[in-house]
């Protein structure tokens, strides 16, 4: 496991450096729930955004529920604004097998057709298991299958990062 | 014994088949499902479904009338991406002899992966549930005088939509109690949800003998029934349902126990009101009341997709063998 990460601030300013020239007014932020919309919202708040911004939670979208069943704390999405012919900006925390990010844009096209969906993580871990790939990415990490890295927020230390080992 | 049969080793919902003795984490976990559900209607959406129960044949087999019931689980299992197939066994195999297990059987055969029964029979579901296959689940969709579940968490969802927690509620359910399986499920589910005075307002006539020992306060005179609460639950006069001479007529009916604009002047000024469908207009409702502002009973309609979306979803995620508790 690498010893030191960057903050998720320090990443954040360089995320938001890539996406600055990008935003235009049909643009729209679509945060996944809950680490993408962390990162939403800090990325408004540092570029000073006046976009439309969505949550999704893809609960209702994902691939392993014959396996392990309905997510025990679903949430409502909620999009404000018609997806259609949109440019949309979706962003997640932590980049990994795809597997989130195929559910978002199936959710996302439940609603419309946009004409563009680019994405931008915080963190990209490796581990891919669909042909995704992100268009901006806030640091690289070469992690072991066995490795975690976890976007948390808390009142006392703010956004964080939280590394784990597990099977 | 009903829980063993309704949950899981773990704790989690395999059949419906009643709300007595179900527990409030339950209760409150298919209430939070359905509130996520409801932005799957949403105007907004081009698209009103979702994929989670996509390749799943769930059946409604109805043993007795029903539009309303049934359709609402038809586009909340449309909703879900599933296979519907809708059973009026009143003109179909019954009638030729067979019986309720051996339908159960041949629809089982069919690949069925859920079966939504309303009989009039009690406990037609605990026995079609005691007889599947373990990857099968069963719904409840009204049984007898026994219980209607999922009109029951409809009717808390409705309740704490409009009126936000259980805890400092008082709710009065009027009419018909003796006859009717929604009156029951509505009590079990309200105690359950710590709602802390239930009444219950109806002549003797329409009660069940053992009624105080569902944990209720017993009215017999409408205005004081009414008194303040914060939810009329108006219950259908069962005219079908009845033998004999329980009441005068619908008429005096009407007088004593149908809830008017007046009537409804005794209970709280924002106090809501419900009525499960279908109503008989001047007999225990007012048009006026049943149209009114205070009604939500359309309300009632909308969130019950949405309830039933959510109760088929964690039933069908119950056989998941990596299940998260």
């Amino acid at each position: 496991m690498p010893a030191n990460l960057p903050t998720p601030d320090q990443l954040i300013d360089a995320l938001a450096a890539q996406i600055a020239p990008q935003i235009t007014p049909d643009c729209a932020l679509v945060g996944i729930h809950t680490g993408g919309v962390w990162l939403m919202e800090a990325l408004v708040q540092r570029l000073k955004l006046d976009i439309p911004q969505a949550v999704l939670s893809i609960a209702f979208y994902r691939d392993d529920f014959s396996r392990i069943g309905l997510h025990p704390e679903t949430k409502p999405s909620h999009i404000p604004f018609d997806v259609e012919g949109r440019r949309i900006l979706l962003l997640d925390d932590v980049l990994y097998t795809g597997r989130t990010i195929r559910a978002a844009m199936n959710l996302l096209f439940d609603y419309g057709r946009p004409a563009s969906i680019r994405l931008g993580v915080l963190v990209d871990r490796g581990g891919r298991e669909l042909p995704v790939c992100a268009d901006y990415v806030g640091l690289n990490l070469d992690l072991d299958p066995d490795e975690h890295v976890s976007l948390e927020k808390s009142e006392t230390e703010g956004l964080h990062f939280v590394m784990k080992r597990k099977p | 014994m009903k829980d063993s049969l309704q949950l899981t080793e773990d704790g989690r919902l395999r059949h419906l088949l009643t709300l007595e003795g179900l527990p409030a984490r339950i209760l409150t976990q298919i209430l939070d499902t359905a509130a996520s559900f409801i932005t799957v209607s949403a105007q907004e959406r081009d698209v009103k479904k979702v994929p989670l129960l996509r390749g799943k044949a769930i059946f409604n087999i109805f043993f007795e009338n029903s539009t309303r019931t049934r359709t609402t689980f038809e586009i909340a299992a449309k909703r879900l991406s599933a296979d519907v197939v809708n059973l009026n066994i009143n003109a179909s195999s019954q009638s030729k002899g067979e019986t309720l297990l051996d339908t159960v059987a041949n629809l089982s055969a069919m690949q069925a992966d859920m079966f939504i029964v309303r009989h009039a029979a009690a406990g037609a579901s605990h026995l079609i549930a005691r007889h599947v296959a373990p990857h099968i689940h069963v719904i409840n969709a009204g049984d007898g005088r026994c219980a209607h579940p999922t009109q029951g968490l409809l009717d808390m969802f409705t309740l704490r939509h409009y009126k936000g927690a259980f805890h400092n509620l008082r709710v009065a359910v009027v009419g018909d109690v003796l006859h009717s399986r929604v009156a029951r499920s509505q009590i079990h589910a309200l105690t359950t949800l710590g709602c802390p005075e239930v009444r219950v307002v109806a002549p003797k006539t329409l009660l069940p003998r053992d009624v105080e020992n569902l944990g209720v306060h017993v009215f017999h005179k409408m205005n004081e029934g009414i008194k303040d609460v914060d939810a009329v639950l108006m219950l259908r006069l069962q005219n079908e349902r009845m033998r004999g001479s329980r009441l005068p007529s619908a008429g005096e009916y009407y007088k004593h126990w149908g809830l008017t604009p007046d009537k409804l002047k005794l209970a709280k000024p924002d106090a809501i009101v419900m009525h499960p469908g279908p109503m008989n207009r001047g007999v225990e409702i007012d048009s006026a009341v049943a149209d009114g502002v205070q009604s939500v009973i359309l309300s009632q309609v909308t969130f019950g997709i949405a309830v039933r979306m959510a109760v088929m979803s964690l039933l069908a995620g119950a056989g998941a063998t990596g299940a998260q508790a």
